[in-house]
């Protein structure tokens, strides 16, 4: 059984269709994985009953010849997307205990495709977090931290039980979310493929808010074609979401290509930063090689702003967040700390119930929009914010893509870092800017560094772009040729 | 501009979060420490610059003013931490 944990999902379809393995087996093989993996602590909850069940139904569909675009893959969802029954926490003691009465558009689009729930994957409390390390269940172990090394590495975040249950084989893919970087990060830190869509490619109904105007769904898994594939089954128009496109989804996983023959590809000169590690460096440079080698033309652009994106991200961000999380106030759903009164029972519980850099956060959303302040952080972010963006769209007019490093480093250990929040934010310094123009950018695992960790390479689109980020994350990933597996990996 | 813990009281205060008396002066120095490193957007000309508060034009057509669902009052209660007779139960209001 265990050849089958090591199957993507677009190998594992294949087999499906032609009746050679069962969806059963296939989860069977999911499941027995996740206990093996248990370790890692990429589950807040495991659904192995429902996954099952599912995978009964689909073997059905498939036997009749009939059958969705997923049908019978099993995959893992982030604790964030709302799961009609199943429990659904965000990573957060104040919803510790909460069970959605609905679904979120996107995993209803995934169970109506045939996808099968392993299970909900941990991630730093809302999202928050560039590390896992916040969540209220628990730190995620990165698989690729060297057997016996203590403390044990971070996965990334805030999606890093996503990334962590993808890159050690206890499923072939998982969805995430990403508000500043929370998918590429984690996938550059675990040796996978992590894609964000263009801001309004995936509804976000039925997702846990965290900063309304930042968060995006997108797709973890082991290749570009099956990120692909798992993205297209997410995505679509939905009339909950204000902010969805009514825009057709293309056929990323059938109309990849991997040619970047005549695409410029722009490599911009503020993301050369000071201090940068000599192998981040110069692995940017052999991906920018590898797609000269194939026929794309490299030019040097400039994104003037890029370093007050973090900045910007940090008022923006948790302005929203300060705004969306007033809702937990203990009513009508998750913890309540009764009090004295009402006021005292909402303090009582949000005080129980947020962990520390929720709370952080909340409390700088609530200061920078609190009377007095609001031009000067608020609006001034929002202003800054729309420079940004015209980089980007200045950037655009000369190339079809961007090339950049995805994270300033390799994954580090639990721990490092968490005294210092500023230097915990600088980990999102390559992506935050694509949140913030709203833009699609995929992590391709590129390398290892000089210690034998994965380092991952970001592709930027224009908006609505993703087919021409695929291609080249493609290019890359063929270049790249990385085999490298984390220890323990199952046999092939 | 400098943060001073009474205004990070305040501010928990205003944000409903109860943050024990011990740790108001380590969260005072953090906020600060944040808020400084922010404030750098001062340096940016954002003269004339309208401010984006939507990143693509979505223009929302309006939907029908039609009953899309409802009547399903055992869901919305189901994680009511306490509820009686069909109602959630919260702690006086008015007094």
């Amino acid at each position: 059984m265990s050849g089958l944990a090591r199957l993507g999902l677009v190998e594992a379809r294949a087999r499906l269709r032609r009746r050679e393995i069962s969806a059963v087996e296939l989860t069977r093989a999911c499941l027995e994985a996740m206990e093996r993996g248990r370790h890692l602590n990429a589950f807040i909850t495991e659904t192995p009953e429902r996954a099952l069940s599912m995978a009964e139904a689909a073997d059905a569909r498939l036997a009749r010849g009939a059958g969705g675009l997923l049908e019978g893959l099993p995959v893992a969802v982030k604790d964030l997307f709302c799961t009609a029954g199943v429990r659904t926490t965000a990573g957060s003691k104040i919803l510790a205990n909460f069970v959605p009465p609905y679904e979120s558009t996107v995993t209803a689009k995934l169970w109506a495709e045939g996808a099968v729930l392993l299970g909900k994957t941990n991630l730093d409390e809302f999202a928050m977090g560039s590390s896992n390390t916040t969540s209220a269940f628990g730190p995620v172990i990165n698989p690729w931290t060297p057997p016996g090394r203590e403390p044990p590495l971070v996965p990334g975040g805030s999606s890093g039980g996503s990334a962590a249950a993808v890159a050690g084989f206890l499923c072939p893919a998982a969805t995430g979310t990403d508000t500043g970087g929370s998918i590429r990060q984690p996938a550059s830190f675990c040796g996978i493929v992590g894609i964000k869509p263009t801001y309004g490619r995936c509804s976000r109904f039925g997702i846990v808010a965290f900063a309304s105007s930042l968060d995006q769904a997108g797709a973890f898994a082991r290749s570009v074609e099956d990120a692909a594939l798992l993205l297209q089954a997410m995505a679509g128009f939905d009339p909950k979401d204000g902010t969805s496109a009514d825009f057709p989804v293309p056929d990323w996983s059938g109309g990849l290509t991997g040619r970047v023959k005549g695409l410029r590809i722009g490599i911009p000169k503020e993301y050369r930063l000071d201090g940068m590690p000599a192998e981040v460096e110069a692995l940017w440079a052999r991906g920018a090689d590898w797609l000269r080698a194939q026929g794309a033309e490299l030019v040097e652009v400039s994104l003037p702003h890029t370093r007050y994106a973090l900045p910007t991200y940090y008022i923006v961000a948790p302005a929203e967040a300060s705004s969306n999380l007033a809702r937990y106030d203990g009513m009508r759903y998750g913890l309540r700390v009764p009090g004295r009164d009402l006021v005292d029972t909402y303090k009582r519980t949000r005080g129980a119930g947020f962990g520390a850099e929720v709370r952080r956060r909340i409390l700088i959303g609530t200061y920078v929009l609190s009377a007095g302040y609001y031009d000067a952080y608020y609006l001034k972010a929002q202003k800054v914010r729309r420079k940004i963006v015209q980089d980007f769209e200045a950037a655009f007019a000369r190339c079809d893509a961007l090339l950049t490093p995805t994270a300033p480093s390799a994954a580090f250990a639990i721990g490092e870092k968490s005294d210092d929040p500023v230097s915990m934010y600088l980990n999102d310094v390559f992506t935050v800017t694509v949140n913030l123009a709203g833009l699609p950018g995929i992590s391709v695992p590129a390398g290892l560094s000089a210690s034998g960790l994965p380092l991952g390479l970001q592709v930027i689109g224009r908006p609505w772009d993703e087919a021409t980020i695929l291609d080249v994350a493609r290019a890359l990933e063929v270049a790249a040729a990385f085999r490298a597996l984390p220890p323990g990996a199952p046999e092939a | 501009m400098s943060l001073d813990r009474a205004t990070v009281a305040r501010v928990a205060d205003l944000a409903r979060i109860a943050v024990p008396e011990e740790q108001l002066e380590p969260l005072v120095a953090e906020l600060a420490k944040i808020l400084a490193w922010v404030e750098q957007l001062a340096e940016v000309d954002t003269e004339g610059v309208e401010p984006l508060r939507s990143v693509h034009p979505i223009r929302r057509a309006l939907r029908p003013d039609e009953v899309a669902d409802g009547n399903c009052r055992e869901a919305i209660l189901a994680n009511a931490p306490e509820r009686e007779d069909g109602f959630f139960v919260v702690p006086r209001v008015v007094e």
